[in-house]
């Protein structure tokens, strides 16, 4: 399957190349507006990006690996990311994570059937003080204990 | 009541109207009225040391920005805030994002750079729009950009620009956020050459921590000396303390360099849930070596306080454990964030940092021996100082002094009885007496 940006995402990725003096530093710009529009980053991704930006399509898969918010693979209509990390699992941080788990019937890094939901057990998204946590594709939901875990599941699938 | 400098209490002040009525960008005029050299002396007289962990002075790292050059310059913020228990970054972005935009335009005239980048880390979608939004403002209102020059007088202009990260705590090491700007794997650079000399595209570059550069306006407007008064002298200001884990209250709370440790705890953090005992506290982010419970009584939060009780200040993220805490199971958390973090460029740390994992991971399940404590220590050990980057330490720290100073309750947690099968006999010597066969000439 190919992938070409769209001609709105090409100027916004030439927008932001004017940023720095060449157009490589924009490849993590680009990435993101191409995960954007196609829901996750495919090797055609890749190499639109490279295209566009003048790159080597080797070195686009090397930044895409390193670094963990490129989507290798699909993901849910809603991403569920639960940090586990030392201020959220002193709050009770692994008793989110099982819970979804249990609720959803899906591992780390799996989509549920329907592709509604896909989870992932994340490092320290900054949250503790407000911990324990759950980041629901970019929106952060704080202070949460089962029952509100619960309500955010049941109100997310009505969407 | 202390005056709050980073975070002061008044409504709407991420409004840039708001901040306007309080003063806003007062100070950015009066230090384009000076000269860079004196900016720079003032903010090293000030002792501002930074706040993103390492406690540099502020001043004395601009005064290395090569003064003739015919290379462009860069300021880099260092807003990639990833050190668990640590969250002082965001409450900037959020509730006062002028004053760190003030900060920019000051501290890139003293390094006289023509472009600042502030990198944030990816997870921040929110806090990057709410920063977004406050400096399209200041563009609008002619603070920064071409017409800085029109609004503010003189001949200098500044753009700023926000690179957003994607997930890699290494990033928020200068030399690996310098290479992810570039549009490259965030690998940390073998240093020297320092940043000054050789940073972003090889030209001089500056960085700094988001909250060290929200400090300046306040040192430029009312003048080093005050400043240098708040606190300890040796480490002047506020700080920003975060407080989290087991504590009534959790947050960030500003206040002077060398607020007491229980202190912060026990009165602003409303104490530790049911009153239990501290186990443990680490004071400033993950990496930094914990303290037991009983050593807590008088001691102050400060770079040299703590240097002198064994720990260090970091970035000030306070992560209070309670008597119930598994510490084995808190150990292992963190080596699992080190392990999955480590870039992989350095074999000791590459390697090393799964060891960790898998020793802690093995005790955590009943299934260690007194030995996996020294053999833990001396991974941790061979870690520290072999490596490129700070991440080294920073993984093998939490170990190695955890263990050290819980020793007994780590020796409780494992067995001398307890015996791993041995699948592979020349894979594994351990527990047996075998002699190496001997060597011919």
């Amino acid at each position: 399957m190919s992938f070409k940006f769209t001609e709105e995402n090409i100027n916004r990725i030439n927008e932001i190349t004017t940023h720095y003096p060449g157009k490589q530093p924009a490849v993590m710009a680009a990435l993101y507006i191409g995960q954007e529009q196609n829901g996750w980053v495919s090797y055609e991704v890749m190499q639109e990006v490279a295209s566009v930006l003048e790159m080597n399509p080797e070195d686009v898969l090397g930044i895409t690996t390193f670094y963990t918010m490129y989507h290798q693979k699909p993901v849910g209509k809603f991403h569920l990311q639960v940090c586990t990390n030392v201020s959220c699992m002193l709050r009770g941080g692994y008793k989110i994570y099982e819970h979804v788990k249990e609720k959803l019937g899906i591992d780390n890094g799996q989509v549920t059937e329907d592709k509604t939901f896909s989870l992932e057990e994340v490092e320290c998204m900054g949250s503790c003080g407000t911990a324990p946590m759950i980041a629901v594709n970019e929106d952060y939901y704080e202070n949460l204990d089962i029952k509100q875990v619960d309500q955010i599941l049941e109100s997310l699938k009505n969407k | 009541m202390m005056e709050k400098i980073v975070l002061p209490e008044i409504k709407d002040l991420h409004l840039i109207d708001v901040y306007l009525q309080n003063n806003g960008y007062t100070a950015v005029k009066k230090a384009y009225s000076q000269t860079p050299d004196d900016l720079i002396d003032q903010v090293k007289k000030s002792g501002l040391r930074g706040r993103g962990g390492a406690a540099f002075s502020a001043g004395l790292k601009w005064s290395f920005m090569p003064k003739t050059t015919n290379k462009q310059k860069y300021l880099c913020i260092n807003g990639d805030e990833s050190e668990p228990g640590s969250f002082k970054d965001r409450q900037i972005f959020e509730f006062n994002p002028h004053q760190l935009i003030e900060g920019i335009l000051i501290t890139s005239y003293a390094i006289q750079a023509n472009a600042a980048y502030v990198y944030i880390r990816g997870e921040y979608h929110k806090w990057i729009k709410l920063f977004e939004k406050a400096l399209a403002d200041a563009y609008a209102y002619g603070f920064v950009g071409d017409k800085m020059k029109e609004k503010l007088g003189g001949n200098y202009s500044v753009n700023i620009y926000v690179h957003k990260g994607a997930g890699a705590y290494i990033c928020g090491e200068e030399s690996a956020l310098m290479n992810s700007l570039e549009g490259k794997r965030g690998y940390p650079r073998v240093k020297p050459p320092f940043p000054a000399q050789n940073g972003l595209w090889g030209c001089p570059t500056t960085i700094n921590n988001v909250e060290t550069i929200t400090n300046v306006p306040a040192i430029i407007n009312k003048g080093w000396e005050w400043f240098s008064k708040i606190g300890e002298a040796k480490h002047p200001g506020t700080i920003l303390y975060g407080l989290s884990g087991h504590v009534n209250k959790p947050g960030v709370y500003e206040l002077p360099s060398g607020t007491l440790l229980t202190d912060l705890v026990y009165n602003y953090g409303g104490g530790v849930p049911g009153n239990k005992k501290i186990l443990c506290v680490i004071p400033g982010g993950s990496s930094m070596p914990p303290l037991r419970g009983d050593q807590l009584e008088g001691v102050k939060m400060d770079a040299e306080s703590l240097k002198a009780v064994g720990t260090s200040i970091g970035t000030g993220g306070i992560i209070v454990m309670d008597e119930d805490t598994d510490l084995v199971k808190v150990l292992a958390r963190i080596a699992k964030f080190y392990y999955h973090e480590s870039c992989g460029q350095c074999t000791p740390c590459r390697e090393g940092t799964g060891w960790l994992l898998k020793l802690l991971n093995r005790i955590s399940r009943g299934e260690g021996s007194t030995h996996d404590l020294d053999l833990l220590i001396s991974v941790a050990s061979n870690i520290e100082g072999n490596t490129i980057c700070a991440l080294g330490e920073a993984a093998a720290w939490p170990v190695r002094y955890m263990i050290t100073r819980f020793r007994d309750y780590f020796e409780e947690r494992v067995s001398k009885e307890v015996i791993i099968p041995v699948a592979n006999k020349v894979h594994s010597m351990r527990g047996t007496a075998i002699p190496l066969a001997p060597i011919k000439d």
